[in-house]
């Protein structure tokens, strides 16, 4: 009995079995290997989700603005840096030509120029086809890796994974970031949120490595897009509003300032960007704020609000070992009398309002610093560009969105945006202003231009995540203090007082265990709808290459329309190099990239008289319409008609936009003598009479000569062709009616090419007949 | 952007006077512009840029180094200035690369 007591030897180690208790992980090592295999799951996901097109269809570049893109990537791997940022092309805008290398943004080529030749030097042999076509994927799954970041920085991890998963299949992204949609929005919403999450940093922080690198996210950003101009204005406006609400910090003047000055010297060494950091109205607000911040002293708005001596004379107190720094502080320092310094500081403070709004006004004044220019002004009066830039007002995404669009691209989000706001506003700090004021602004935005809905879904995507991750936090936290409640309560029966005091308490909180799981089961359905949207959305609507178009034949199979590289094919073998091509600018950038040929205008439409001329020639009779060609030197004329196949956005859909844009430069064009009643029609009720008296013209004319230019190149030949069973031939599907006049002879003319589906049709100009 | 930090260290005295003479500097560039016109445009605005560049992050410098900051007791005054030279030789670096 005096011995030690024996303990019972130790049972054997249980047998190892497959499971994550066998890698014996502390609690923090699981959650990391939790989280790394969630974010590389949506890293895959991001990039997955894009690639319908490229299944469906094959590897190609989509519609009209990344085949320019992709042109100039060829030009630089080609020919390297230095050719191709001091690149005249003499191919397009015939015959002006363009500075591609002064009006460019290069960070997308340069961007997937790099990706190539880092994979070519690892022996990789990819075509820069590939590569181009899965740019916006792969930035796309980067810009997930970011907002996990910034929803960290946020909220907390959690809030970063639930933002990182929103944002890799958010349709609102997606539609402008699909593989084949090469275009600068891919990587310059990467930029974009880069570039918060590093100013964001560095206002946390306050060092001067994380404003660096977030001057170097604004350079890319600048090199990528010209919607650099909404970063150049939030972060202004931002530090504003922390100055009024009074939350100014040391470190937001070293981030601000190292970022401002930094950021507007690497932007400037874009040659499209230039000068206009110092000379544009646009950017103003960047430089006023700097000064602003030079001159502020916090204890201002102190001061105007509490007009109390005492409080005068604690801040004379602190200001001496208070870290209220300014020019001013140096010269009361010397000045050791109040009353004469607040005299100096009254005197100065105006002096320098005064002169800087002076030199503003001044500059305004006299066009030294421009005013916003139209698309931007746009943004701020919606009904700006209609009355005055119809270019701008006739690209379909520039019109104010509908909910429907909304709805379509943001499904739960929308909803979830005003409860994550309600999140932010209950735990403020400098962060969660920020993305606040991001999501606010870029929602009116979004509201006014159906385009800048991509710029608002990172902002939708945070916010709602905040709003995700705290609700799903709370009901899980209390699913699990519940239940352990009751555990305890259930295994301690001595402790039963106790146990029962824990339940009663338990009970006063708002949900039972049952509402808050019924509630988490809700949330999960709500996810699961959106995922299951976001991938019809994909798969429907934003998969569609333009150029390829395809439809249901009449057994339901696929019938693929491939007329649009077919006809540039054509161009391409069977005309002389220096072809030039006239059509119009929407199919400009396409032409010269696939058919190789001078095209007269294209889609960067930077001179509308240009443009202008192209619509008066179309609008015109063939008489003039020759002439006009004549002058340009014009030897093709490409046109596109959806009649046979029911294509609704060829040439004569867009005639009206001919007729305004070639009427705002050439007021000969009138827009009412196109239109019958009010309405545009090509069937028996266009007008005859109209057309026949505004113009006078010699009696020989054939009398049928006197259609407009782009009827006649539509329907020539058209009355022959049966379109549909059971209706007269010459019936326009994309009308839906017949067609007025059959029977089109074209003088100055000939046909060159139509090709199988007849969506485009070319002809050739003919030589001025010989003189007799 | 003059903040009196412990009165007879010697980098006080000299950030000081290097803000100063940089402010000094800007407006005699400025003056020379207004005489001269601006042609080379770029080279004016770099010019006055590495000025203003200089003085602010010399300013930030300051800032970050002063004991007396609260918002910057866990920044380590080497970490503060390494970050100062690398923010100076990337501005010198554009700079040089705009002047064209």
């Amino acid at each position: 009995m005096g011995g030690p007591i024996d303990l019972p030897p130790p049972p054997p180690p249980p047998p190892p079995s497959f499971s994550l208790k066998t890698l014996k992980l502390k609690t923090k090592q699981k959650e990391l290997l939790l989280r790394v295999t969630i974010l590389c799951l949506v890293y895959i996901l991001a990039f997955i989700t894009r690639l319908f097109s490229v299944l469906r269809y094959e590897s190609m570049i989509h519609e009209f603005d990344p085949y320019f893109n992709y042109r100039t990537t060829l030009y630089l791997t080609k020919n390297g840096f230095y050719d191709f940022w001091n690149w005249f092309d003499s191919e397009s805008w015939y015959p002006l030509g363009r500075i591609i290398g002064g009006t460019l943004y290069p960070g997308l080529m340069v961007t997937a120029a790099f990706i190539y030749w880092t994979l070519k030097f690892l022996s990789f042999a990819v075509h820069i086809r590939e590569v181009c076509v899965l740019t916006a994927p792969f930035f796309a799954s980067n810009t997930t890796i970011v907002a996990y970041f910034f929803g960290k920085e946020l909220w907390d991890s959690g809030a970063g994974l639930v933002a990182a998963a929103l944002i890799a299949i958010c349709p609102g992204y997606i539609s402008r970031s699909v593989a084949g949609s090469y275009d600068n929005e891919g990587v310059a919403i990467f930029a974009l949120l880069l570039t918060f999450y590093l100013f964001v940093k560095a206002v946390n922080t306050g060092s001067l490595a994380w404003s660096l690198a977030s001057a170097f996210g604004y350079f890319y950003m600048v090199s990528a897009w010209g919607g650099y101009v909404f970063i150049i204005n939030l972060i202004p406006l931002y530090v504003l509003v922390l100055l009024i609400t009074g939350r100014y910090s040391m470190r937001l003047y070293v981030a601000y300032n190292c970022m401002y000055v930094l950021g507007m010297l690497l932007a400037m060494q874009i040659q499209f960007v230039g000068f206009q950091h110092v000379q544009s109205g646009e950017h103003m607000a960047a430089m006023g704020v700097f000064f602003l911040l030079q001159a502020y002293n916090p204890s201002i708005p102190h001061r105007f609000f509490l007009k109390l001596k005492h409080m005068e004379f604690c801040w004379h107190m602190r200001s001496s070992c208070h870290n209220s720094f300014y020019f001013l502080g140096w010269v009361k320092y010397l000045l050791s009398d109040t009353k004469l310094f607040q005299a100096f500081l009254r005197t100065t403070l105006t002096i320098t309002i005064g002169v800087g709004g002076l030199a503003f006004g001044v500059g305004m004044a006299s066009g030294y610093i421009s005013p916003w220019t139209g698309r931007f002004y746009s943004l701020l009066d919606p009904t700006y560009a209609k009355d005055h830039i119809p270019i701008i007002a006739s690209v379909s995404e520039h019109q104010p969105t509908a909910w429907s669009s909304f709805m379509f691209d943001f499904h739960i989000l929308l909803f979830l945006f005003p409860a994550g706001l309600y999140f932010c506003f209950k735990r403020l700090s400098d962060t969660t202003i920020f993305i606040v004021m991001y999501g606010l602004t870029s929602m009116y935005f979004a509201s006014v231009m159906v385009r800048l809905i991509l710029v608002a879904t990172p902002a939708v995507c945070l916010i709602s995540a905040i709003a995700v991750s705290a609700t799903i936090k709370n009901l899980t936290s209390l699913i699990r203090t519940k239940s352990k409640a009751l555990h305890i309560g259930s295994s301690k029966g001595n402790m039963s007082s106790k146990a029962s005091s824990k339940t009663s308490f338990d009970q006063s909180l708002p949900f039972g265990i049952k509402t808050a799981s019924a509630l988490l089961l809700g949330a999960f359905y709500l996810l699961s709808r959106y995922s299951l949207h976001c991938t019809w959305v994909t798969s429907e609507a934003y998969s569609s290459p333009s150029i390829v178009l395809a439809a249901r034949g009449a057994h339901g199979d696929r019938v693929i329309f491939d007329d649009y590289r077919e006809a540039y094919f054509w161009l391409r073998q069977n005309t002389p190099p220096d072809a030039k091509v006239m059509s119009w600018w929407d199919y400009g950038y396409q032409i010269t990239a696939m058919g190789n040929r001078t095209v007269i205008v294209d889609n960067n439409t930077w001179n509308n008289t240009h443009i202008a001329t192209v619509g008066r020639a179309m609008s015109s009779y063939e008489d003039e319409a020759y002439e006009i060609m004549r002058s340009l030197d014009v030897d093709y004329v490409l046109v596109v008609f959806g009649g046979v196949t029911g294509y609704s956005s060829d040439d004569i859909n867009k005639f009206l936009w001919m007729v305004r844009i070639g009427g705002g430069v050439f007021p000969v064009i009138k827009e009412p003598d196109y239109l019958v009643n009010g309405e545009y029609r090509v069937d028996k009720e266009m007008r005859y009479d109209v057309l026949a008296c505004v113009r006078r013209h010699s009696v020989s004319h054939n009398e049928y000569s006197s259609y407009g230019f782009r009827y006649k190149l539509s329907y020539y030949r058209f009355g022959e062709l049966t379109t549909e069973y059971g209706k007269p031939p010459g019936y326009d599907r994309a009308r839906g009616v017949e067609i007025g006049n059959k029977d089109v002879k074209l003088n100055y003319l000939e046909e060159a090419f139509t090709t199988s589906n007849w969506i485009v049709r070319i002809y050739k100009v003919k030589p001025p007949s010989n003189r007799w | 952007f003059f903040y009196l930090v412990r009165v007879g260290h010697p980098i006080n005295y000299y950030l000081q006077f290097v803000t100063r003479f940089y402010i000094h500097f800007t407006a005699e560039q400025v003056v020379y512009m207004a005489i001269v016109g601006s042609f080379p445009f770029n080279s004016f605005l770099s010019g006055v840029l590495s000025c203003v560049g200089t003085a602010v992050l010399a300013v930030c410098l300051r800032i970050q180094v002063n004991k007396e900051n609260k918002e910057f007791k866990d920044l380590p005054p080497e970490r503060a200035f390494a970050d100062f030279v690398l923010c100076n030789m990337v501005l010198h670096l554009v700079i040089m690369n705009f002047l064209g």
